[in-house]
């Protein structure tokens, strides 16, 4: 059986993971066609500002008249993209300084140690605030902000993975045919490592999506386009007589962060198998 | 000299290269910022002549070498200057500390319902493992845990301040000069609810889970067996001899999230318009006050460590196994 269909089979079997990734593929379906089915701009004021949700207004419209569901389509564009490219950059950066840390050891370790230990002390969105604030907000500085605060984790799970390894006897004869450092370290020992990296980072695209709704919700956010944690924050100002303003997005993002969430499980379940089921 | 006040004494001179750190990346975020101190001080003054600014940098040690700037920098630290805040017009460390106690109160009272509830809820989850109840607690914590946590509290506000108006929707006090001190920690508490809820909420989840699996590890040992054999009920198993051994992990953990649970208030308290840093950040943030901002970095990373070590001795008192070190 192919690596694929093994890891499909286990995948499979846990159900929750299964619906969570029904669920996901319709939000991201809604991301990439959501604009093109209701073209809609999401800054346009097109009617009675604070309308409960219609047969015009799917989902009402904000404090501005502007439709709640257009902004819902292309703020799932914001979240993801920030979601997966934050997680990925924060992926990339933790490997390379876990990798390095944990085939080293020594000095070089210790030194990038520190420093994954001081990213880890000083709290992070606090850090992400500051960056935002600092580089003014948008899609980029988000994203990076978001990615600056998420490697520390990825590094140290990834130097574990590394010490554990290093020293096997595979790594030994790689060294013994004289491969290059790099190359050990890529193509030999990281594959053995990605496992339980790849679960690490799926669960972190769920994290970037909450953190960025929260910095949105601040006013952290890209002037240009709306996103979730944004509308949350507009429709905060008419909660008392309009809760569903701010309802409508909050559940959007609980709903993404769930899925996400039960699909890590369930990759976790495919590609770690010898974690014992409780 | 005792252990433990080495241990404490060891501790708090760590504290010196965090901080150093977190000086040397404020001090770098400070210098990459688009326009200075001149620059904001000009721009608030309406435009000022390219002189007036030369002057102001000047005056700031703006046109010295950066290392120069930044052995400055460390210096005022040294003597705890923090800075100006130019848009309050006063020393950032004295804006910053008095919004401290107001989220260290929230910050605890938060742990405190995580702790508590956790505990009893992971401790029921382990006892009734695989009935419904364990699979309800599942469900929730994996809901909670994506629940962003101000939006959490805007609908705890819909519920409990605008429908059934039981709670105040924000602030940390009622406005009256006229109340005993009982009276006004009562106040406070009621205002506390609520935010401490939406702040606890993820972390009651998180320790649940904790709780149970810590729980169910420690069903397996030998002593367990012993307490069945003696034919102890299974709620005293559970309440007495297994959940203090299982505490351990938990608390732990509690120390690894402080600095989650800063952040997390920074939200919640802008969201219940609680009077502490998150308040503080909101309003540097509106006024682009970057030094402000940048002090409450420092301030809170502080925080965090203090904190740490805070929990690093309650460790040692709930195991005296682990020799402090």
């Amino acid at each position: 059986m192919s690596g694929l269909a093994l890891f499909w089979r286990r995948f499979r079997r846990n159900t929750a993971a299964v619906g969570g990734l029904v669920v996901l593929l319709l939000i991201v379906g809604a991301a990439v066609f959501g604009p093109v089915l209701h073209p809609v701009d999401p800054f346009d004021m097109l009617g009675r500002p604070t309308q409960p949700p219609s047969a015009r207004f799917l989902l009402g419209t904000d404090v501005s008249g502007r439709d709640i569901l257009a902004g819902l389509l292309h703020g799932a564009r914001v979240s993801l993209v920030v979601g997966i490219v934050a997680s990925l950059a924060a992926t990339v950066v933790g490997l390379l300084v876990g990798a390095v840390a944990g085939y080293y050891g020594g000095v070089i370790d210790n030194l990038l140690m520190r420093a994954t230990d001081f990213f880890l002390t000083i709290p992070s969105f606090v850090l992400a605030i500051v960056i935002v604030a600092i580089f003014q907000p948008s899609i980029f500085t988000v994203t990076a902000a978001i990615a600056t605060v998420s490697w520390p984790s990825v590094a140290r799970l990834v130097r574990g993975e590394f010490i554990a390894q290093r020293d096997r006897d595979y790594v030994r004869a790689c060294r013994a045919l004289g491969m290059r450092d790099w190359e050990i370290i890529l193509r030999q020992i990281l594959p053995n490592a990605l496992p339980p990296v790849i679960v690490v980072s799926s669960l972190m695209v769920a994290t970037a999506i909450l953190t960025e709704s929260g910095l949105s919700f601040l006013g952290l956010s890209d002037p240009d386009v709306v996103s979730w944690g944004y509308q949350i924050g507009v429709g905060r100002s008419v909660l008392r007589v309009a809760w569903w303003m701010s309802a409508i997005p909050g559940v959007t993002i609980l709903v993404t962060v769930l899925a996400i969430n039960l699909v890590g499980e369930g990759l976790n379940d495919a590609l770690n198998p010898r974690v014992q089921q409780r | 000299m005792p252990p433990t006040l080495a241990f404490l004494a060891r501790r708090l001179l760590q504290l010196g290269p965090v901080v150093l750190a977190i000086a040397a990346l404020n001090f770098a975020l400070l210098h990459m910022a688009p326009g200075d101190v001149a620059d904001i001080i000009a721009a608030s003054s309406g435009g000022a002549p390219v002189e007036f600014v030369e002057e102001l940098r000047r005056n700031f040690g703006l046109d010295r070498p950066l290392w120069e700037q930044f052995l400055v920098f460390l210096g005022r630290l040294l003597v705890l200057d923090l800075g100006w805040s130019h848009i309050q017009q006063a020393p950032v460390l004295e804006l910053v500390m008095e919004r401290v106690p107001a989220t260290l109160l929230l910050m605890l009272a938060a742990i405190l319902v995580a702790v508590a509830a956790g505990m009893l809820l992971g401790i029921l989850a382990a006892m009734r493992h695989r009935s419904w109840i364990d699979a309800v607690l599942s469900i929730l914590a994996l809901v909670v845990y994506a629940t962003p946590q101000f939006w959490l509290g805007l609908m705890l506000i819909v519920l409990f301040s605008v429908t059934l108006g039981i709670l105040p929707s924000g602030g940390m006090m009622t406005i009256a000069t006229d109340l005993s001190w009982s009276a006004r920690a009562l106040d406070i508490a009621r205002h506390l609810v609520l935010p401490s809820l939406t702040l606890g909420l993820f972390y009651v989840a998180l320790y649940t889970r904790l709780m149970r699996a810590s729980m169910l590890e420690v069903f397996t040992l030998d002593f367990i067996t012993t307490a069945r054999a003696k034919g102890l009920s299974e709620t005293r198993i559970s309440f007495v001899h297994a959940a203090r051994n299982a505490l351990l992990p938990v608390v732990t953990l509690a120390g690894v999230q402080i600095g989650h649970i800063l952040g997390g208030s920074i939200l919640v308290e802008t969201v219940f318009g609680w009077p502490g840093l998150g308040r503080l950040v909101f309003d540097a943030l509106l006024q682009r006050d970057l030094p402000l901002l940048l002090g409450v970095l420092l301030v809170s990373s502080v925080v965090v460590v203090l904190v740490n070590l805070l929990v690093d001795l309650v460790y040692g008192l709930l195991d005296p196994r682990i020799v402090q070190r």
